[in-house]
């Protein structure tokens, strides 16, 4: 079914726009921060590099179930 | 590294060229990406023995033998760092390690937990980051697989990150406090209904995201630079020309993606290491 195959997609493209969405206002708010107090640099650098892989994590869960979808799909 | 990954897909999407069937991108796109049980390098393909016990297939697979080498490489590289002579480390060899170790011991685990636990649990979180560090970096590495791409790999990591937690609060608090203690203390009472089972579930998915985040980051990496590979011979349905034409632009994405995964398998190892010394020292010192 063509249908399943857009639903997937749709899926991937919807997950990355959030995913993408949240680590840049997380990255304003990192480098706002970084350019005010350049001495706190490194924490915030460590901060944010932990919240963005957390946040990509929770983008890759439905990458994988689009995925699963797409590969599963009975011929 | 660009040009071995080149060598090593482009010879075998060649023997598959003259196909029709425009499915066999996919499946050699999956072949890559699976685990499979044989090992093959060209022409030379040599079969993995298949073990069963009580009906659980425990046969030697491409993973398997990747994690052989990761153990033999770890114990080779740090049998011969905990031989060294002294307090501080001479020589590049040693000096290269102790940035991560003392990376890993002082703003990792003795921040989170304290030095006195942190003293008791340092050589497992050593162990499990050098190890997933290891499988993914070499997973970058021309004909070598990654194991942790595999989810049933990332998930035993994950249910060990797991036991430890609920086992060592256990052990730490007395059984009956440690249940307890899952729900924080110093809630009102007319939340309770929705906390503890929330908490409970909480226990479970932790590992579950552990597990999906670090298989998730290690596999897509490398679908996305095999996709890009298949591009080119999915190009050639247009005419040869545009094939040889797309090429180097694609060689050259793929060597930028191949560096941001260096990064990647840098920092999905230190995330995971990071959250489980969060949920071992939560579980063991919840006051913290």
């Amino acid at each position: 079914m063509d249908l399943a195959f857009f639903g997937a997609a749709l899926g991937s493209a919807l997950a990355v726009i959030g995913a993408g969405y949240g680590i840049s206002y997380l990255s304003r708010s990192a480098l706002e921060g970084m350019a005010r107090q350049p001495e706190a640099s490194a924490d915030l650098r460590g901060a944010m590099i932990i919240a963005a892989a957390l946040i990509e994590g929770i983008a890759f869960f439905a990458l994988i179930i689009c995925l699963l979808m797409v590969l599963l799909l009975p011929k | 590294m660009r040009r071995g990954q080149v060598l090593s897909e482009g010879t075998e999407a060649a023997h598959h060229a003259n196909q029709e069937d425009p499915t066999y991108i996919v499946d050699h796109v999956m072949h890559h990406v699976q685990d499979s049980n044989y090992i093959s390098f060209f022409d030379w393909k040599l079969n993995l023995p298949h073990l069963e016990l009580f009906g659980f297939d425990l046969s030697i697979t491409k993973h398997v033998v990747m994690m052989w080498i990761v153990a033999v490489l770890l114990i080779l590289v740090f049998s011969k760092l905990a031989k060294k002579k002294g307090l501080t480390p001479t020589g590049a060899f040693s000096n290269f390690f102790e940035v991560f170790i003392v990376f890993i011991r002082d703003d990792m685990v003795y921040n989170i937990m304290g030095e006195k636990l942190g003293r008791r649990f340092m050589p497992f979180f050593l162990t499990q980051f050098f190890f997933i560090l290891t499988c993914n970096l070499l997973g970058l590495v021309p004909f070598c697989a990654t194991a942790t791409g595999n989810i049933a790999v990332t998930g035993a990591l994950a249910i060990i990150t797991l036991l430890v937690t609920q086992i060592g609060g256990m052990l730490e608090q007395g059984f009956f406090t440690y249940l307890k203690n899952i729900v924080p203390p110093g809630i009102p009472a007319w939340l309770l209904p929705i906390m503890v089972p929330v908490e409970i579930l909480g226990q479970f998915t932790k590992p579950f995201a552990l597990t999906v985040r670090l298989f998730a980051n290690m596999t897509a990496g490398h679908l996305v630079i095999l996709s890009l590979f298949a591009l080119i011979f999915i190009f050639k349905s247009f005419g040869d020309v545009v094939s040889y034409a797309v090429a180097p632009g694609v060689v050259g994405f793929v060597l930028f993606i191949s560096l941001l995964e260096i990064f990647v398998a840098l920092i999905q190892a230190y995330i995971f290491t990071f959250l489980s010394i969060i949920f071992i020292g939560a579980a063991l010192h919840p006051e913290h």
